[in-house]
This record gives C-alpha cells, structure tokens and sequence, in this order.
C-alpha cells in the first residue's frame, strides 16, 4: 500500500489521484487474501473475517463522512436495516439472504436518503448534523426493541440448514467461504468507491464537500449530490449487516442498531484516515485482531495486572486511547500520514 | 405526541429580535431591543406553559386516571431538575469551549461509582460524597482539559467530537474493567414515599430535586455575580475580545471545562439512589442531556435547566400516550423535531 501512496505521491504536486492504480491495488490485495483461509488457523480466520466486516462498515462511512464531509453519527441505523431487512426476510418469508442484502442496501439507502434529506432541508451542520443522525438511529433502535414485527428484544436466530447452501449463504463452521464471501463483499465495496470518486458524480460529491457554494454557483445539484452519496453510503454499510447476521447467526435490536455500531464505523476510517480509500481498510486490520489480543491477555494475565482476569473491557480502552492519540498526533490517520510524508519528501527531491 | 409537536412551533420568525430567555446568559448574543425580545421570551413561556398543560390534559384524556397522570407530572418534574443539572454543565461547555461533549455521561459515571465506593467502604450517607465527588471531577474534568482537549483547539469540529467521544469509550471500559459488569446501588437511608398532588415521591428524589435546583442556582450566582462568572461569559461572547481586556483564555476554558464535569459529577451523586449503577448507566445521561441542551438552546445555562424539566415531563408523559415503547422515543421523536424546526433551541436566539 505504501507503493502505492508512493506512485500516487508521484502525481503531485497536481494531485490527480491516481485512481486506476487504486484499483489495481484493489486486485492484487485480493488475490494476495484469497488462499489466506487455506493457511489460516480457524480462531485466526474469524478475525479475519470480522476485520472485513469492521472494513466494509467504515468504507460506507467513509463515503459520506469522509469524502462527502457530512459527520454522521448513526451509521448503526444503516448497518440495523441491512441486517435486520435480510434477517428479516428470510426467517419470516423464506427469502435467500443474498436478495435479503439487496433489498437491505435499497431500504437502508432509501432512510439514508430520507434522513439526508430531512437534515439538510433543515440546514443541520456540524454537530447538529451529527446529533440528528445519531438520533434516527437510537429511535429504530428503540422502535425494534418494541415492535413484535421483528420480535421485540430477543431479536432472530438464522435458521440452521441440514446442508451448507451457496443459495442461502450458510456454510458449515469455520468454513471458508465465509473469509471468501467477505472479502468478495469488501473488494466490491472498494471497487464501488474508487468508480464513485472517479465518476461524474463522485466529483461533485469532493467538489460539494470542498465548498458547497462554489459548487453551487457552477451549477451543481447540491442537494442531489449530497442525497446521492448519503444513499450510497447506507446502502454500502447494510451489506455489512447482512453478512453479519449470516456470519454470526444471531441479531438483536443492540447489535443491530447500538451506538457501539456507529463508533465502529467511525473508528477504522479514522484511525486509518479520513476521506482516503485504504483508511478504513488500514484501519479495520489494526482494530480487528485488537479483540483477541486482549482477551488474551485478560485470560492470563501478566502479575502486575493480576486483577483484571477474566474482566472485559480492555479492548475498547485500547480502541479508544488509540482513536485519542490518533486525533491528537495524526489527525489524517495512519495512511494519510504516510501519503502526506511520501508526498513531502518528493516534493522536497524535486527542483522547485 | 401534541405537545412535542407543537413545542418547536414556537414564535421563531418574530421578527429577528429573538433571544434568550436571559441574555446576559446566553452566550453568542447579546441584548437586542429590549421590548422585543421580552415580548419574544414572554410568549414562548406562555406558549411552553400552555402546550405542558394541554399534553397533561391529553395525558390525562388517554389515561383516564388523575393518579396515573399526577404521577407522571411529578415524577417528570423531579427527575427533570436532575437533567437540568447534567445539562447546565454540558451546555456551559458547549457554550465557552464550543465542544460536544459526548464524554459528559461518562463524567458522571465516574461519579456514580465514587459514589458507590464511599457508601460501600467507609458507609457514609450517600450525598457526603457529593463533598468527595464534585471536586474530584473540577479536577479531573481540569485535567482532561487540560491535558487532551486544549491540543485540539482550533482543530475541526470533528476531531474534537472524536476526542470526546474516545474519553467516553476510554472512562465506561476504565470503569468496566475495574468494576466489573454487575449493577451496583445505592440505597439512601430512611428512603421513604412522600405523598404530592396524590402521586407519590420518595424523599431521594425530593432531595435530589431540591439539590440539583440549589446548586443550579448557584452556578447561575456564580456566572451572573462574580468575576470569574463575567470572565467565562466574556470568553462565551468572543473569545478574541475577552483576550484583548486580559483575560487568561486557556485559564477559563480549563475552569469551565471543570465546572461542567463538575454539574456531572454532583447530579452523578444525587441519582445514585435512583438508579441502577452499571458502566454504562452514563451514556443514558448523555442522551437525555444533549436533548435538554439543544432544546434549551445551545450554551443557553437558564434554558438548560428549563429544558430539563420539560424533558423529564415528556419521558414520564411520552410512556402514556405511547405505552409499551419505550419512554425514551418520546424523547427523541423531540429532540429531532427541535433540531429540525428549531434548532436553536426553544430560548436562543437566532445564530
């Protein structure tokens, strides 16, 4: 990846991003990360697969938050629908979870929108913005603790098949094709972004973030633009909960639609960095393993922590002194520090 | 659901002179046209007053029970002033620092466990430790200030909500490892039902009531009559100007910083009785506050306070006319209509 940054680096100091290169990127990381599961102990490979999960979230995150510059606080709302919808759909109607996850990204998309478009109709910014996000997302919270349509608290258990099914994407424990379909799902959602920010559209998304009245004045749908990067943002991170639903087999309005949800879209984008395609990615392989690290230790621990075995809690105290420190020193996250040293130095190298 | 949604419909277009309730306390502007804006405040009391008791009468009309209906009054009213008191903190440091502060429930978890600790260990009555908890938290909330949130000074309003947001992880999970998942309480002694207008209060929620207003009296003694009250206020206004006349800004910010975590860790102290203490026990607190500050208009200290008490009355009211949700729906179903119609908050002005 830093060759990358690298080569990209080499398009400045007329910082054209080098979107092709993303994309090749994009393929030799997946091909590098198929046979993983073939080397992979199985505890190792449900890491894996769950800093996939982590990465597709924040990718979605990133696309509004990040390169569309609206703060949103209620990813959880987007991530609930897609896992809920699919859930959903299949307990109740007997519908194969991969048309689940399209249903999902159209609902989820379709509230993003809604939500979008309630905001910023009424001008909301800044922490407003934020608030009013977090909001939508609490409320579905609570509307799915108390509505016997989807089973109240106690939430949906997927079905068990006799036998693993491509159709119904259930494999039998440990299977690969769970690291294979995540992946998949992950390489499609960067591959989606790169196209997006290349595209006509994802330019006046930058161009709207960037100054909205500029932007305006050259005859750019503001409000469209923002709708349309908002929607694709949630329909992005639904598939995320749809799989994690299949993947987990279990899901309650918390684990759907709690805040700890919206933080973990938030935290590998910008521990990773903000607004750049490999943040979320960077930032989902250093928060995923986190996990199992200090279990670990809290397992057994070294004698000066004696008292902490068997206590949970450690990870996220980790996560969060990470994401402080982060702020504070590398406020572009991990890869936009590097990009920014690697676009330094060449531009140092260079006569000026 | 009347009463929220006309709550917002509040006279906002009166003519551009709208401000606080008290100017003097509302940060970003100061007094306009006196005759307006009393005008303005007056019928927005007026009008507040007139939809609380219209959602009682509804309440009262969907309940068909006097009992039921001045319980929830009372109760709302109660637990409302403890609100007021998180929010009068987080909105002050809105106000002079212009931070979200999502770490503030966090705060009084903190306070909530010290409170937990001292009752337990050494069995002193439960409100001592407000004599422990609320400098405690000054300093800790000094501390933070200090030393994590005046390095993002100037940075994008993001970071320091991220900032904020990573103290709240970082304090629940502290509390969380240290003591443990299992919901602690505190028991007041001699706790016992008092009877109101037919409903009945225990004396924790009377005294909790009671204190929270007296200390939030005080604070609003403290900014509206003493020099450093005029300081923080200064520093709220323009923080450039109030340089240029000498005041040490870094200073303000660290003691407002910690005077709100300060708000924090008293109302900690004073809903120990009332609830179940577990780590997470904040984050509900948070909410709640950050409703009461957008409808009292952000930084708005008097507004908070007010909001508080109309927000303890939605969630008491908002179970009756929507029974089997949760009461917290009512309160969102507000708070996105506030921020929506009126997202200065029902007692700001126009910024």
């Amino acid at each position: 990846m830093t060759a990358t940054a690298e080569r990209e680096a080499a398009a400045a100091p007329l910082p054209r991003p080098a979107w092709g290169r993303h994309l090749v990127a994009v393929a030799v990381l997946a091909v590098v990360l198929v046979p993983l599961p073939l080397v992979l102990p199985a505890a190792q490979q449900s890491v894996a697969v769950r800093v996939l999960v982590f990465a597709i979230l924040a990718i979605g995150w990133n696309v509004m938050s990040g390169f569309g510059g609206m703060f949103s606080f209620g990813h959880a709302a987007y991530f609930g629908l897609g896992a809920y919808v699919s859930v959903w759909l299949l307990v109740e109607r007997g519908i194969s979870p991969w048309i689940g996850m399209l249903v999902g990204m159209v609902v989820a998309g379709a509230f993003a929108a809604l939500i979008g478009f309630l905001a910023l109709r009424y001008r909301l910014k800044g922490a407003y913005f934020a608030l009013a996000t977090f909001a939508f997302a609490e409320m579905l919270r609570l509307i799915a603790i108390n509505s016997d349509l989807v089973n109240r608290a106690v939430g949906y258990n997927v079905p068990l098949r006799s036998e693993p099914s491509w159709a119904y994407m259930q494999f039998e424990p440990g299977s690969a094709n769970y690291f294979w379909i995540a992946l998949a799902l992950t390489v499609v959602a960067l591959v989606v972004t790169i196209l997006f920010l290349r595209s006509r559209q994802g330019r006046f998304t930058v161009a709207v973030r960037d100054d909205e009245d500029a932007a305006a004045a050259l005859g750019i749908p503001v409000m469209r633009t923002k709708l349309i990067t908002i929607a694709l943002s949630g329909a992005i991170t639904s598939v995320a909960g749809t799989f994690y639903v299949q993947y987990y087999f279990f899901v309650d309005p918390d684990v759907a639609f709690g805040n700890s949800v919206s933080i973990q879209a938030i935290l590998p984008a910008v521990i990773g960095g903000v607004a750049t395609i490999w943040g979320p990615v960077i930032g989902a392989a250093v928060l995923g393993p986190l996990n199992d690290v200090t279990a670990t230790v809290l397992r057994n621990p070294p004698p000066a922590l004696d008292f902490l075995q068997g206590r949970a809690g450690l990870d996220v105290v980790l996560y969060a002194l990470l994401l402080i420190l982060i702020v504070l020193l590398l406020p572009q996250g991990v890869y936009g520090a590097i990009r920014d040293r690697v676009q330094r130095r060449r531009a140092g190298r260079r006569p000026a | 659901m009347t009463r929220p949604t006309t709550a917002h419909g509040a006279p906002a277009e009166d003519g551009g002179a709208v401000t606080a309730a008290d100017p003097a306390t509302d940060t970003p502007v100061a007094a306009t046209g006196g005759r307006a804006w009393w005008r303005g405040a007056v019928g927005r009391t007026a009008l507040v007053l007139l939809l609380a008791v219209l959602a009682v009468a509804l309440a009262y009309w969907r309940s068909g029970s006097g009992v039921v209906v001045s319980q929830a009054v009372v109760t709302g009213i109660l637990i409302g002033g403890v609100y007021g008191l998180v929010a009068m903190g987080l909105t002050l440091i809105f106000g002079v620092l212009d931070i979200v502060n999502f770490a503030h429930g966090a705060f009084l978890a903190v306070a909530l466990y010290v409170t937990v600790e001292m009752t337990g260990r050494f069995g002193v009555h439960p409100y001592l430790a407000l004599l422990v908890a609320v400098p405690v938290m000054f300093l800790l909330g000094a501390a933070v200030q200090r030393g994590i949130l005046s390095f993002s000074i100037g940075q994008p309003l993001e970071n320091q909500l991220l900032i904020t947001l990573g103290l709240a992880l970082l304090i629940d999970n502290l509390l969380l490892l240290v003591f443990g998942p299992n919901p602690r309480s505190v028991a007041l002694p001699g706790d016992s039902g008092v009877e109101i207008l037919g409903a009945v209060a225990t004396v924790s929620r009377l005294l909790a009531f009671g204190v929270a207003l007296v200390l939030a009296a005080l604070l609003y003694l403290l900014l509206q009559r003493t020099r450093l009250g005029t300081a923080i206020r200064a520093v709220a206004a323009n923080d450039t100007g109030a340089q240029l006349v000498g005041i040490d800004t870094r200073r303000i910010y660290m003691l407002t910083f910690a005077i709100g975590t300060a708000c924090a860790g008293a109302a900690g102290v004073l809903v120990s009785p009332l609830v179940t203490i577990e780590p997470t026990t904040g984050e509900l607190f948070n909410i709640i506050a950050f409703v009461v500050v957008v409808l009292g208009g952000m930084g708005n200290v008097v507004g908070a306070l007010v909001g508080g008490l109309l927000i303890g009355l939605t969630e008491q009211l908002g179970a009756l006319y929507l029974p089997g949700q949760s009461p917290l729906l009512a309160v969102f179903v507000v708070f996105v209509l506030v921020l929506f119609l009126r997202p200065q908050g029902l007692f700001g002005s126009k910024a």
